[in-house]
């Protein structure tokens, strides 16, 4: 019997490398598009949140709703420590991540004392109770008026005031975030994970603490999203709390269902998606329906998701990686028969 | 064979609102034994497994496992315990391999935390290929090291099966709940999981396992224990019960009926 571990993990770290490479010298072709890269920089922000909501739900079955309160933790405790507090960046990622912890945690004890729609809705209503606190609490977040004037980050004694600067930055945290991930899902801690999913029962019954486990994966999850909400303030400058409202919870699950669970890059690939068809949709919309308000986009992406769960239930990337490795066994020249089954070579956990 | 007693239930009920699905049911298991749980259908057999393993709390009643009472335990401090099992309805994980269904299994042998799998920590790998490894062992002792890199779902129901009792095994129990573990299985898969028990037992295993098929449960059984209606009616050896004449009204007076 063959004990080769690269038969069930692609643990290669050549597809991930090769990747970043690409991204890295995206930015060098549209220097000057700013355009261009600002879209790269949401998707950066965008990924980070959905790789750790990947985790939760597509790995460890369990739903939030909730996730936009973790991003605007972030945000707004990074706003607070630089701008108001005037302390280094670095200082208001660490708080944030801090602070989205501990709120994760809190919340997450009695919640996932709860399963499926019951799930879903505490994580909702934590969203809503987090909004509140972020259009109430005028005196550190500005209320609805916003939260203005926070400085660009600096981190290592750089400043990422310019697009193209920030560019590497996001893109460095998101890889650093995937490759995180990626090596949980690759152990017995992805193992522990998927087990919850598979069957609670079963996997009580041969010793996993399924609620130390799932707490542990929304915590991460919600640090995922702090860092994001964090990255997200320096960058934008300028945040109010309808940013981080309950459809920025929805839009972040379906990047998730349409990138795909159970695939460490489907977070990634949906963020992508849903920023690029954003962007079409906002050229193309109006020269058809000159008058369409900014509701088509959520008829659109909802329309997209139920088209993605029942065509495609385990999202686009499954697609996408198995059109990538037709074409490299093809480029290979493998014969079909190097596979000795036919679910070996589909299986394995990128 | 030691005489030492593994697990104790003592005086165990279970009500469901007004049904008694076990009532007051009394009996030992000692380390090596093969003890099987017979009883006509809706006796409380599984209801008693889930009474052991913590999936439902006792109505009243005593559990003791090594020495320890397991009254208001988790299901996976008891399996920490050394305490595992299988379902009689297929609980195997449907979105995984074969291979990792079974390394699962080994959850508590290993000790990779988030923190040192997120960092790609080097011990990690070590753990994995040794994991991976045991994995492969488990998968042979019960025959299926053939299917291992299937995905677990498209394995026929008496492949599942097995494969419960590999990933069952998987953890280095000392003492493994089998439910129906023969359900499914073809007579030239019964006779091979038989052989596979007998060889665990000689390892050191202890087995307490429901079976309807009678040919198994007397062929390895060293005790029997009869269920009717949530009640124990008799605890004795394979001829002692297939003698016994409230089990032969209440349950194989029923079988030979048919
Ligand atoms: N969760 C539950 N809620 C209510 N009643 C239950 C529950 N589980 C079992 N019962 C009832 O308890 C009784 C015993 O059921 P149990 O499943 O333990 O029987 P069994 O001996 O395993 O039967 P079988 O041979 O069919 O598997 C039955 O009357 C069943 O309907
Ligand atoms: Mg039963």
């Amino acid at each position: 019997m063959d004990n080769n571990l690269t038969k069930i993990y692609n643990r290669s770290l050549k597809g991930p490398l090769i990747f970043f490479v690409v991204i890295m010298l995206l930015p060098f072709i549209f220097q000057s598009n700013n355009y261009i890269l600002s879209t790269f920089i949401m998707i950066g922000f965008y990924s980070l949140v959905t790789t750790g909501l990947t985790l939760l739900i597509g790995y460890a079955g369990q739903i939030s709703l909730g996730h936009a309160a973790f991003y605007g933790i972030g945000a707004y405790t990074s706003a607070y420590f630089t701008a108001t507090l005037q302390m280094p960046s670095w200082i208001g990622i660490l708080v944030g991540a801090i602070i989205a912890s501990l709120v994760s945690l809190i919340i997450g004890i009695p919640v996932f004392k709860l399963k499926g729609h019951y799930l879903a809705l505490a994580t909702l209503g934590f969203g809503v109770i987090i909004f509140t606190f972020f259009k109430e609490w005028k005196t550190i977040t500005g209320g609805l008026n916003g939260f203005f004037g926070i400085p660009p980050l600096s981190l290592f004694g750089i400043s990422f005031s310019t697009d193209f600067q920030f560019y590497f930055l996001i893109w460095i945290f998101v890889f650093l975030g995937i490759f995180f991930a990626r090596n949980i899902v690759q152990s017995r801690v992805g193992r522990a994970l998927m087990s919850i999913h598979g069957s609670e029962i079963a996997s009580e019954a041969i010793g996993i603490n399924i609620n130390k486990y799932k707490l542990q994966i929304f915590v991460l999850s919600a640090v995922y999203a702090s860092i994001a909400g964090s990255l997200y303030a320096h960058y934008v400058t300028f945040i109010n709390p309808q940013l981080f409202e309950m459809m920025t919870s929805i839009y972040f699950l379906i990047m998730v269902v349409i990138g795909g669970i159970g695939n460490i890059w489907g977070g990634l690939i949906g963020a992508a998606i849903y920023v690029f068809l954003g962007e079409l949709l906002k050229d193309i919309v109006p020269k058809i329906i000159p008058n369409a308000s900014g509701e088509f986009e959520i008829v659109f992406f909802g329309v997209l998701l139920v088209v993605i769960l029942i065509y495609m239930p385990n999202g686009i990337s499954k697609a996408i990686f198995h059109f990538i490795k037709r074409i490299t066994s093809n480029f290979k020249n493998k014969p079909v028969s190097a596979f000795s089954k036919k679910s070996t070579g589909s299986d394995i956990h990128d | 064979m030691t005489e030492e007693t593994l697990l104790k239930v003592e005086n165990l009920s279970k009500s469901f609102g007004g049904v008694n699905a076990v009532e007051n049911v009394s009996f030992e298991v000692k380390k090596g034994e093969i003890v099987a749980v017979i009883g006509p259908n809706g006796a409380g057999k599984t209801t008693l497994f889930n009474l052991v393993t913590g999936v439902i709390p006792a109505t009243s009643g005593k559990i003791t496992f090594k020495g320890v009472s397991i009254i208001g335990k988790r299901p996976y401090q008891i399996a920490s315990l050394g305490m595992t099992r299988t379902f009689q309805n297929l609980q195997v994980f449907n979105n995984m391999t074969v291979i990792e269904n079974v390394m699962t299994g080994s959850h508590i042998r290993l000790k990779t935390g988030i923190l040192s799998s997120g960092l790609r920590l080097p011990n990690v790998y070590k753990e994995e290929k040794e994991v991976m490894q045991k994995a492969l062992q488990c998968l042979e002792q019960v025959g299926i090291a053939d299917l291992a890199f299937e995905r677990a779902e498209t394995l026929p129901y008496g492949n599942q099966r097995l494969l419960e009792i590999a990933r069952a095994v998987a953890a280095e129990p000392s003492f493994i709940l089998l439910d129906e573990p023969m359900a499914g299985l073809n007579p030239q898969e019964s006779r091979n999981l038989v052989n596979v028990l007998k060889n665990m037992r000689k390892q050191g295993m202890t087995f307490l396992f429901v079976e309807h098929d009678m040919e198994t449960v007397m062929s390895i059984a060293d005790k029997i224990v009869v269920l009717d209606y949530g009640k124990k009616i008799a605890e004795g050896t394979p001829e002692e019960i297939s003698s016994n004449p409230k089990v032969i009204a209440a349950y194989l007076g029923e079988e030979e009926a048919i």
